[in-house]
């Protein structure tokens, strides 16, 4: 058997998906985290169900991609019973849905959820009534605390013995009622089935339905009236049901005028002048808890001393200041990890081709990796936390008016931000965009959201860069600077590429609430899942294949000096591509080249990689045992012969080159057109190598950025002036096109 | 008297008499319950001018000023 869940958006379909089957499928609390049917199975005393949660629907009028997949699934799969997830404390709108499911010719019932948020205001509803004006069973549960879901799943068996016809609320208004008999009758001739469904969306006019039926659609097109808005009419029809019928089904006093919790946090939290400040500074405090080395900055006020003697004390938890707790854990697991690779290395016998390949090649390169697991679980549990507390949909709210100047609604600030965690999901989320031209260009800002996979090289390259002083600033910074880039070059393409009206934005704020533990763990678990297997699989293989080339000649002989290696012959060939950008530069130059194509790959690679390189080095190993793979990698890169410039520019280069071959295949999912796909690349590998070049030289000579300043202000002063001119000429236009 | 959604200020409200504009965009200020005799008050707007919150039927809906014309209402 199969059961289909299905429900506005954000009503709490996934976590009743995730206590049915015991999956742990990501919940958030804005509309649309789910883009894509998903599938499991209930198991209870030997029975084993299939359930389906379906994307969040408003209607069955599809609006966006995934909202045609919902409607697809329920009528061409036909699910032995729809499960109508209802949100008992937004009934009214929940209940429009419920109206147009009952026209379909399937078993179904109502699972009202989150009766236990509405017992708490005292409030209840009156189910059987409810019951009685759908004509459905309704049940009563609660998806967060499991309660009535065994009942609930006993419901929905026993409606699927059944057989239930559709049955429309809105055939029978004076305006349509005559129209809707006649499409029935029409459909029924034609042997249709869900007649009663199909009716009244021919009567209003459906897409969807004219491409199924097209002859059906246009016979009763033609007894339309094209000065009546029949959408308006069935649409008001079902609203004034749902009034007439279930005003004071809900027990209690409505919330009324009084503030909720809700309300308050919300005033403070978009507040007209500080809602953006506090924005910024939450997102700052964010990364200052899990990256800085000198937490709450005690150390720059002087009110840590620091000693001069090495302990491992002060490895751990800071010199002269004290670290954010995602520093302390990331020190503990480098100690952890390179103590563990000393124990590898002593156990290995010496001079043997193979012990090189385990030491420098697997173990520095996925332990390199695996360090930074703590940093980014402690990231990603703080942005859970602002997710699943309903904060992150305000956001969009605050920002949308910045968003739509760049041709961008502040709906595509949910997927771009998903992007922080791994630009996979972000580019699958853009499937909630209504226009086609946003979602292409979502896409293409996708990757400059530094994402998961990115964070390592962050972090490396700041402990390295300037003694580790700025790490977090230098973090921060590299978000930072993918986001102006992204600014940027939503500009250019809005200007160039993706002309037009910018796309509309209505989306349901939802109630704030306090994040689910459990949520978030589970949240953090799957991030580490993937990174694990991430690490296990492309990484180790990756690092593996790459230790070969390094070591290998052309002639198949092992190899004294990395140069004469296969990678190194062919990286030599082409760094010269690279010495503009600063990092090409030198005798490791080819190294950062590699480094960085291994990361067009999967970002992970690049410190792998490096820690690969590193760890070849002889000398490098002497000087402190203690902590392998950063000092060996600080070695090779404060060795870069650009500089630190160069390091910057190496950063950028990464930041926003192709993000990883599963993004690209994403992304290709989404856009479903070859020429698109590579025109997607060729932008951001044009950009990458614009910027990095352009960080490099401002980093080396200041004075570039005057004449850049300049050139830019010329290019705005040329524009304002094109503009002035056309308004001139406009009205002339105007009086003509007026005869 | 009669008043588009987006003239409204912070804490006034209205009943929906009509909706016109585009057919997309009306499609689902409907689908959201913004239907005649809807009761729609205005929550807040947003730091940067645009969009504005509403709730209507309960709960909380957010759009821009430019879809909010298109809503008429009598207040």
């Amino acid at each position: 058997m199969k059961f289909a869940l299905a429900g506005n958006p954000n009503c709490g379909k996934t976590t009743l998906f995730n206590a049915l089957t015991g999956s742990t499928a990501h919940v958030g609390n804005w509309p649309g985290v789910t883009v894509d049917k998903r599938e499991g199975s209930y198991r209870k005393k030997g029975v084993k169900i299939d359930v389906v949660d379906l994307p969040g629907i408003y209607s069955l009028s599809p609006y966006t991609p995934e909202e045609v997949v919902s409607r697809n699934f329920i009528i061409d799969e036909k699910p032995d019973v729809i499960v109508n997830v209802v949100d008992a404390t937004n009934l009214e709108r929940n209940l429009y849905l419920t109206t147009q499911i009952m026209e379909l010719d399937r078993p179904m019932i109502i699972a009202l959820n989150m009766c236990d948020v509405l017992a708490k205001a005292k409030r209840k509803v009156d189910v059987k009534k409810l019951a009685d004006v759908f004509g459905v069973p309704v049940v009563e549960i609660s998806a967060l605390r499991g309660k009535g879901l065994d009942e609930m799943m006993r419901v929905a068996a026993k409606a699927a013995d059944g057989v239930r016809e559709g049955r429309s609320v809105v055939a029978d208004a004076p305006a349509i009622a005559e129209l809707v008999k006649e499409a029935k009758q029409r459909y029924a001739d034609a042997g249709a089935d869900n007649i009663v469904f199909r009716s009244i969306k021919a009567v209003e006019g459906d897409e969807q339905e004219k491409a199924k039926n097209p002859r059906i659609f246009e016979l009763v097109g033609m007894q339309r009236n094209d000065e009546v808005d029949y959408e308006a009419i069935v649409a008001d029809a079902r609203y004034k049901f749902i009034t007439e019928h279930c005003s004071g089904i809900v027990s209690g006093k409505p919330q009324g005028v009084k503030l909720s919790k809700s309300d308050k946090i919300d005033k403070v939290l978009t507040h007209r002048i500080w809602g953006i400040p506090i924005f910024l500074v939450i997102m700052f405090a964010v990364f200052h808890l899990t990256f800085s080395e000198d937490f709450l900055y005690l150390g720059a006020m002087g009110a840590i001393p620091s000693t001069k003697t090495p302990s491992v004390w002060n490895d751990i938890f800071g010199n002269g200041a004290i670290n954010a707790p995602g520093t302390i854990l990331f020190n503990l697991m480098d100690i952890a990890t390179s103590s563990l690779g000393e124990l590898i290395a002593g156990a290995m016998p010496e001079g043997v081709w193979y012990s090189s390949l385990v030491n420098d090649g697997i173990v520095s390169g996925v332990f390199s990796v695996l360090s930074f697991i703590p940093q980014i679980l402690v990231l990603f549990l703080f942005l859970s936390i602002l997710e699943d507390s309903g904060y992150m949909a305000r956001v969009a709210f605050i920002m949308d008016r910045a968003f739509r100047k760049f041709g961008l609604s502040g709906k595509s600030f949910l997927p771009l931000l998903m992007c922080f965690g791994c630009a996979v999901p972000g580019i699958m989320a853009t499937k909630t965009l209504e226009d086609p031209k946003e979602r292409r260009m979502t896409i293409m800002l996708a990757p400059f959201f530094s994402c998961g996979a990115k964070l390592p090289i962050w972090a490396a390259f700041g402990a390295i860069l300037f003694g580790g002083q700025h790490s977090d600033l230098i973090v921060y910074g590299m978000y930072v600077l993918g986001i102006v880039i992204a600014i940027v070059s939503a500009i250019l393409l809005k200007m160039f590429v993706f002309k037009g009206e910018a796309s509309p934005f209505i989306m349901e704020l939802p109630e704030y609430h306090r994040p689910q533990f459990r949520n978030t763990m589970v949240h953090l678990w799957q991030k580490l899942k993937h990174y694990l297997f991430r690490a296990a699989t492309i990484i180790a293989g990756s690092t593996v294949v790459i230790w070969f080339l390094t070591n290998i000649s052309f002639s198949f002989q092992f190899v004294e000096d990395q140069g004469d290696s296969i990678l190194g012959q062919i990286a030599q060939v082409f760094s010269w591509l690279f010495v503009p950008l600063g990092f090409g530069m030198g005798e490791d130059g080819w190294k950062f080249v590699v480094a960085a194509f291994s990361g067009l790959i999967a970002k992970e690679m690049v410190v792998s990689t490096l820690g690969t390189f590193a760890g070849m080095q002889e000398d490098a190993l002497e000087v402190d045992s203690d902590q392998l793979l950063s000092t060996a990698l600080g070695t090779l890169v404060s060795g870069m012969a650009g500089g630190a410039p160069a390091a910057f520019a190496f950063m950028a280069f990464n930041l926003l080159s192709v993000p990883c071959m599963a993004a690209v295949g994403a992304a290709y999912g989404e856009m479903r057109s070859g020429k698109q796909i590579w025109a997607a690349i060729g932008y951001w590998m044009l950009v990458a190598y614009v910027v990095s070049a352009l960080v490099y030289w401002i980093g080396t000579y200041w004075w570039i950025s005057l004449i850049l300043v300049a050139l830019i202000a010329a290019a705005i002063g040329i524009k304002i002036y094109v503009d002035k001119t056309k308004k001139r000429i406009a009205p002339k236009n105007l009086t003509h096109s007026g005869d | 008297m009669e008043k588009r959604l987006d003239q409204l200020r912070p804490g006034q409200s209205g009943k929906v008499k009509s909706i016109d504009g585009d057919c997309k965009i009306k499609r689902r200020l409907f689908d959201m319950g913004l239907t005649p005799d809807a009761d729609v008050l205005l929550r807040k707007v947003a730091p940067l001018g645009d969009p504005i919150e509403v709730t209507l039927r309960g709960y909380e809906l957010s759009l821009r000023k430019a879809e909010a014309h298109a809503v008429v209402l009598e207040v």
